[in-house]
């Protein structure tokens, strides 16, 4: 009886010790495998295919926690800009009839280029990068100087 | 004969003396060595108001540029005689046409600013001060009484009277002084109501020069209360959407009709204070029901579109709450954020909308609002029950790991019973 | 079948390496049982606790950015969008603070059992040094993450640290990387904590170790005492690694369980040009210097109240730190009492100090 006990225990010990190292190791791997967004701080966001994105139109894409406005212009030519008012920090829009950038909560206008044209806006609209790799519009964080 | 010759030389010389000083007189106007300064100042004698940093004096043009005189001379007799086009201080009735020899004449002015206007003084004569003026009234104010006479800035300069943070202040000089403005049938508490109201507390505490001074809703040198059909153009030069549906709301004509005062009517005009949502509806403090009864269209329409704006508000907030709860307990609140800014963009939106007073477009914003906030919470409660979900996990090891302790234990009295 | 590998692995291991009189060594390796024999396990913990910081940091180490643009990203990165990264960062803070708990305890427990004299003087210098080394790793890591607290207890630690007079301000020089704390302060520190304090370290626990095994568990004195037939012993192996065992799976649930009901904050990202928040904290181990600092008075025998403070400390720890070499000169009949009450006294100092940190 003492001996079948003993190789009870044990077997609960083997067992429990194989279960726990899996315990351990099952969230260490899963902690290696980097999440489907490898960056801390978001450098740069893919908008799409060149092709899908129609002239004189524009959309949102999110920067970590900031908004960025990419506008595909009447010519073809891609602008993005920072989507955040520096007036009082409404979600800026891009408008197709007059082809420029609008804040509908105090009428403050910007230029595509994303300087404060008209209204209350004191500073332009920061501007970010676009760059086309293998037929995908990528847009990314300016490059910060010193 | 070389007596003679010497004399008529000197005579010669004295005439091209003379004529060529006489000459000069007339081009010193802007000149370095400024007379009527240095001897001013000497006597200490310069007017109350003098600063070095008076635009015209920077740029040249001093005393005489617009009192006249003989800049050159150091002499009071001869510097201020007639001929030396002297005037003196100027009347009131003389001081618009006095700035306006230059500012009125753009080829003087295009030296100094291509760019500038050259109709103030228009402006002014159209102005009601311009006008009261013209009809002998000479408390009203004129160029000076705005922008000094010898401190002139630029309205950029942080220190003119004219500098938009400055500006309240400078109408009140004059508009809130219930003495002085005692003749005429205007209110004088304009500046306490502003100071208290919203863009008053933008412009003076926040230092935000987007909002309005006295001069953006009546205009600089044209100055005049704004029309009835005008409040709405002036308020809907910044709130462009708030007045774009009002105009082609039912109430606009409604409201011309009675002769009301358009944004004014609710908003009220120097008081404005931060809207909130009881102001539509049935309560007390609502706007609507000052005109609208019981049992009117109008007072259904007011409920309708104040309990739809009270449903977005409930589900945004519990979404605000549960997202400073998740961000709290340290779960991830990067995409919840997006879908709470969403909700609350729809709800500024619906709340403009409320200036149509057709609760069915209110209910289409409030619905899109209503949608992202809902979202919210789910993702919210998403991350909570993933919080949940941790802690019973942990309860899970812990059995395994009580399992593994017990067997450990008796394992040890095992081996140590030998 | 087991049995077989293992025995054949060790079989190939000493016809190259001659590992049995080692494992012969190791195999008698007695443990007293005693009233006291619970202290034994202290040092064990402290260094269970080590290997949970060095595996936990190595992961994080796989996703933290150091620098002040990411640094604090990465770390809020970690905790919300890697799987099981607030697991593994929760249990790196909370490992921390109790490794230094417990390696206070076992210096204390060490100390009052008097383990510390001759022939165990260097184990207990060893000793002080890891604990140095210890509150440095933690002073380190503290700031990685780049918030506000750990932003401003940096600047106020490294401030007291230059208050130390002549070489005080070359000192806060070299470990801020400048003069005030900036990104170069980050990257130093992050060096410190992921390589230099991490080597020293484990040189010194290997020594520590070493002398340990080489010398075998001390007795303490009334055990000495006793008849040899009247010592309780056991064995190393298995009894006392598997009673081990046993206290470090109850500790990593413990851990675990801290980490999953009281994870650790994120807090807000630093400011250099943030005002200070209101009641900036050092963290536990540093309370009580922090607090005494705090109630010196301005200036004390010509000299200001820091700097007397500062070198209070200095001579107080060179003074513990030397104990074995000191305490053989008092006399025999005060010696236990002296050291014991020495030992009180400095434990209510901390404990009170401490505690009055906090309620102030």
């Amino acid at each position: 009886m003492a001996i079948n006990r003993r190789s009870f225990l044990n077997a609960i010990l083997g067992s429990g010790f194989v279960g726990w190292l899996g315990s351990i190791f099952y969230p260490v791997f899963s902690f290696l495998v980097p999440p489907k967004m490898p960056e801390a701080n978001v450098q740069s966001v893919n908008a799409g295919l060149i092709n899908d994105i129609p002239l004189n139109s524009s959309q949102i894409l999110k920067f970590g926690r900031t908004p960025v406005l990419l506008v595909r212009a009447q010519s073809g030519e891609f602008k993005a800009l920072a989507a955040t008012c520096t007036h009082l920090d409404c979600t800026v829009q891009y408008r197709e009839d007059r082809q420029d950038i609008w804040c509908a909560c105090h009428n403050g206008i910007y230029s595509l280029a994303g300087r404060n044209l008209a209204g209350p806006p004191p500073k332009p609209l920061s501007q970010y990068v676009v760059n086309i790799v293998d037929k995908e519009v990528v847009v990314s964080k300016p490059k910060q100087i010193g | 004969m070389r007596k003679s010759a010497l004399i008529f030389f000197c005579i010669t010389l004295a005439l091209l003396f003379v004529t060529t000083a006489a000459q000069s007189q007339e081009k010193t106007e802007f000149g370095a060595d400024d007379q009527c300064i240095v001897c001013h100042l000497e006597i200490d004698f310069l007017p109350a108001d003098f600063s070095n940093a008076d635009i015209h004096l920077q740029k040249g043009l001093s005393c005489a540029g617009c009192h006249g005189g003989d800049v050159m001379s150091d002499d009071v007799e001869i510097a201020k005689r007639a001929e030396a086009k002297f005037t003196g201080i100027p009347t009131k009735k003389d001081i618009a046409g006095m700035c306006g020899k230059c500012h009125s004449d753009i080829s003087f002015m295009r030296k100094y600013q291509p760019r500038i206007s050259v109709d103030q003084a228009r402006q002014y004569k159209q102005s009601v001060h311009g006008q009261k003026l013209a009809q002998g009234d000479t408390k009203v104010a004129d160029c000076s009484s705005c922008h000094t006479a010898h401190s002139i800035l630029s309205a950029t300069d942080a220190r003119s009277t004219i500098y938009s943070l400055n500006v309240p202040k400078t109408c009140t000089k004059c508009h809130g002084d219930q003495a002085y403005m005692a003749d005429y049938n205007i209110p004088t508490t304009q500046y306490d109501e502003y100071v208290e109201s919203v863009h008053g507390k933008a412009l003076l505490e926040k230092q935000d020069v987007g909002a309005p001074a006295c001069n953006d809703c009546h205009g600089n040198h044209g100055a005049m209360p704004p029309g009835i059909v005008s409040i709405s153009h002036v308020c809907g030069a910044c709130h462009v959407n708030n007045q774009d549906f009002f105009s082609k709301s039912k109430m606009a004509n409604e409201f011309a009709d009675a002769d009301l005062h358009a944004c004014e009517e609710c908003h009220g005009v120097h008081d404005i204070k931060n809207t909130f949502d009881d102001m539509v509806g049935t309560g007390e403090t609502s706007t609507c029901t000052e005109c609208h009864g019981e049992g009117e269209t109008g007072y259904q329409v007011a409920q309708q579109i104040r309990s739809h704006l009270g449903d977005l508000v409930a589900v945004y907030d519990s979404a605000s709450i549960l997202l400073k709860n998740v961000e709290h307990v340290g779960m991830d609140v990067l995409d919840m954020s997006y879908a709470v800014k969403d909700a609350k963009q729809s709800l500024t939106q619906a709340r403009t909308l409320v200036h149509t007073f057709d609760s069915e477009l209110v209910q289409t914003k409030t619905e899109e609002g209503k949608t992202s906030a809902r979202h919210a919470l789910h993702l919210g409660n998403a991350e909570m029950e993933e919080l949940r979900f941790r802690r019973f996990g942990f309860g899970v090891a812990t059995f395994f790991m009580t399992i593994v302790l017990a067997a450990l234990y008796f394992k040890i009295k095992d081996i140590e019973k030998e | 079948m087991l049995k077989k590998t293992m025995q054949k692995t060790y079989h190939w291991l000493d016809e190259r390496f001659k590992i049995t009189p080692l494992v012969e060594f190791m195999s008698h390796k007695q443990v007293p049982v005693h009233k006291h024999s619970l202290w034994y396990y202290m040092g064990g913990v402290a260094l269970f606790l080590f290997v949970i910081q060095v595996v936990s940091g190595i992961l994080l180490l796989l996703y933290y950015q150091p620098g002040i643009d990411s640094a604090f990203e990465s770390v809020q990165f970690i905790t919300t969008k890697v799987s099981f990264g607030w697991l593994f960062r929760s249990v790196h803070s909370w490992s921390a603070n109790l490794m230094v708990f417990f390696v206070f305890v076992h210096m204390f427990s060490t100390f009052f059992t008097r383990t510390y004299k001759k022939p165990r003087e260097l184990t207990w210098v060893t000793g002080s040094v890891l604990l140095l080394l210890s509150l440095f790793f933690g002073f380190s890591g503290y700031l990685l993450p780049w918030n506000e607290l750990a932003f401003f207890a940096t600047k106020v630690g490294t401030d007291i640290a230059g208050a130390i007079p002549f070489i005080g301000e070359p000192i806060k020089l070299l470990l801020r990387g400048g003069e005030g704390v900036t990104g170069a302060t980050l990257s130093r520190f992050y060096a410190f904590h992921v390589a230099l304090i991490p080597a020293a370290f484990t040189i010194l626990l290997f020594l520590h170790l070493l002398f340990v095994q080489r010398q075998g568990m001390h007795e303490p004195e009334f055990f000495q005492k006793l008849p040899e037939n009247k010592k309780r012993m056991m064995p190393f192996f298995p009894n006392f690694v598997l009673r081990d065992a046993l206290l470090w799976l109850l500790v990593l649930n413990v851990i675990l369980y801290l980490a999953v009901f009281f994870p650790w904050e994120i807090g807000v990202k630093a400011d250099a040009f943030a005002p200070a928040p209101q009641g900036i904290k050092p963290e536990w181990f540093f309370m009580f210097m922090f607090q005494a600092l705090k109630l010196l008075p301005a200036h004390i025998f010509l000299m200001e109240g820091e700097v007397f403070g500062i070198l209070f400390f200095a001579i107080a720890g060179t003074v513990w730190f030397t104990v074995p070499f000191w305490s053989v000169f008092i006399k025999e009949n005060l010696r236990l009492k002296l050291m014991k009450l020495f030992g009180i006294i400095v434990i209510a100092f901390i404990l009170i100090l401490t505690i009055w940190g906090y309620l102030d």
